[in-house]
């Protein structure tokens, strides 16, 4: 059913828990939808530094927040923030296509701390696309 | 057999509620009527004399099983077309009297999309509730019988949680009454007695795979004289009520399969009664804050355990099982590739988070005490990993400090 890529992140997820003093903190999802991601940043230089998450959710959920983790650490904000579902599911060798909702999850997180750091730093938020918003307001938290 | 070693060879299947093995005495029954004796039944040269021997012993074996007539059995393809034809054979062959159905909101979807089928074709149908463990209230049944019911249809016993409904009441309600009952025993059968007579049966849906037959075979017990419409037509087979040539060796495996299991059922019941009264309180000691889903004891089946583990989703556990060579269950959505967990769960008024979080681990004759031993070794330790990682989890934890 799971690429081993995606067995291997559920697995073996990287960059999980919590950054105490994070710069910005994103939470997505909720227990109707049963699936629930809370992410962690630190930025300096306006360059993601450190990212940890904690998710709860089925396999895919998991293994895509390990892996949109792991593609923007060390990214510029700016970069992270493009960062779509669809090239966390790439890089995850595919996932099926009902299971691709759980990996909007990660994208949607990543966007969330990052608009929280936005706030916190004085700066207009970024505006999500509207086919995303749409998903998200589904699983709004 | 220690150490890793020991994890990755060892298999343990707690998914028999899904589907059993056919048992190799069952297989060697069955054998002779593939390729061997392999004639239509139908056909009247001597060559096909033992397959309608063998149809007629089937026959009897179930019988005999249900306490009912060998008249009264009709072999069908499984489960799913029983239940079809005990819900459309009787709407559509009772119209004259009524269009009303009364089932309850925790059926199997054999049952519940029949009932979607009907309600689409002028029928009525009452969905009854259930208590927070799973059991049907006897006087909201009781209310819900009107002049106009032609069929009450209440699973024996519930795939999910486990729960046995009080089915003698339901038959002796619906007998003074004068309505059609249907029981779904597809779960029931071979583990817990079932006799149609005393009960006030008039049709019960049964399946072989779940007793260790072989699949794709099934019997609708349909009481004498009680009127049915077909829901196969085409020849005259089974006395003219369900055409299509015999699957005659799987009919000969589902009857020994089931003259097997009913052999064994009161040691059987003891034996995974007490299996799964052990692994259910060795779960509730080693892991903090779970619930138990469906009823205790006698209301239970004894190969069905159900559990919500707060802040883990059942997806999550049953691959963290698998690697561990454990094979189970979940009622989560996640698994089912839908935002809505199960019909089952909700039903019983349980949250959306603890639905998620569900697992089902069902028992069989092959269920030693060592595999109790090594689910309790196993499951605690990913449950705690699992937890550590979760959101939900954490805000529950938050949650109870501030109760404190
Ligand atoms: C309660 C119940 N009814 C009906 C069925 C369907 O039986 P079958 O798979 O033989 O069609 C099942 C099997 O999952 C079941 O558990
Ligand atoms: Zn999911």
């Amino acid at each position: 059913m799971y690429s081993e890529k995606v067995m291997d992140h559920f697995r073996n997820p990287r960059n999980v828990g919590e950054i105490e003093n994070a710069d910005g903190i994103g939470e997505v999802g909720n227990p109707k939808c049963g699936d629930i991601m809370k992410v962690y940043i630190k930025v300096n230089d306006d360059v993601i530094e450190d990212i940890k998450f904690k998710t709860f959710g089925c396999a895919s959920a998991i293994a895509s927040s390990s892996m949109a983790t792991e593609m923007v650490k060390g990214k510029k904000v700016r970069d992270a923030w493009e960062l779509t579902n669809r090239a966390v599911a790439e890089a995850l060798d595919g996932l099926p296509p009902v299971k691709m909702h759980c990996s909007l999850l990660a994208e949607g997180a990543i966007h969330s701390a990052i608009n929280d750091y936005r706030n916190r730093n004085g700066l207009e938020p970024w505006e999500e696309d509207k086919v995303h918003k749409a998903v998200m307001e589904e699983h709004a938290h | 057999m220690k150490g890793r070693e020991y994890v990755m060879t060892r298999k343990v299947y707690m998914d028999n509620a899904a589907t059993t093995y056919t048992s190799p005495e069952v297989l060697e029954e069955m054998l002779p009527y593939f390729s061997e004796s392999f004639g239509n039944p139908s056909s009247i040269y001597s060559f096909s004399e033992r397959n309608k021997k063998a149809l007629s012993k089937a026959r009897q074996q179930v019988a005999n099983a249900l306490n009912a007539d060998p008249d009264e059995i009709f072999f069908t393809s499984g489960g799913t077309e029983s239940d079809n034809w005990a819900l459309k054979g009787i709407a559509f062959s009772h119209n004259g009297k009524g269009n009303h159905i009364i089932t309850t909101r925790i059926e199997h979807h054999a049952i519940l999309h029949s009932a979607d089928f009907l309600e689409k074709n002028g029928f009525d149908v009452t969905y009854i509730g259930v208590d927070d463990k799973g059991r049907i209230d006897l006087s909201e049944l009781e209310r819900s019988i009107k002049d106009k019911t032609i069929l009450v249809s209440v699973m024996f016993a519930n795939n999910e949680v486990g729960t046995i409904q009080p089915i003698r009441e339901i038959g002796s309600l619906c007998r003074e009454r004068g309505v059609v009952f249907h029981t779904d025993a597809v779960q029931a059968m071979g583990h817990v007695p079932i006799d149609v007579r005393e009960m006030n049966i008039d049709l019960l849906s049964l399946s072989a795979h779940k007793f260790h037959g072989p699949k794709g075979v099934g019997a609708l017990f349909i009481r004498k004289g009680l009127r049915i419409e077909n829901l196969m037509h085409g020849g005259g087979q089974e006395k003219g009520r369900r055409a299509s040539t015999e699957n005659v060796p799987g009919i000969v495996g589902l009857g020994k399969a089931l003259e097997i299991s009913c052999s064994k059922l009161p040691e059987e019941h003891l034996r995974l009664s007490s299996i799964r009264d052990r692994l259910i309180n060795g779960i509730k000691d080693a892991v903090p804050h779970v619930k138990l889903n469906g009823a205790d004891g006698a209301e239970r089946l004894p190969n069905n355990i159900n559990f919500s583990f707060i802040g883990v989703e059942g997806e999550t556990l049953l691959f963290d099982l698998d690697g561990a060579g454990i094979s189970a269950s979940t009622g989560s959505a996640c698994s089912s590739g839908s935002l809505e967990p199960s019909h089952v769960l909700m039903s019983l008024g349980m949250d959306h988070a603890m639905a998620h979080g569900s697992l089902r681990l069902s028992m069989g004759e092959s269920t030693s005490e060592e595999d109790v031993d090594y689910v309790l070794e196993v499951l605690p330790e990913i449950v705690r990993k699992r937890r550590e990682m979760s959101p939900l989890w954490e805000d529950y934890l938050k949650k109870l400090e501030e109760v404190k």
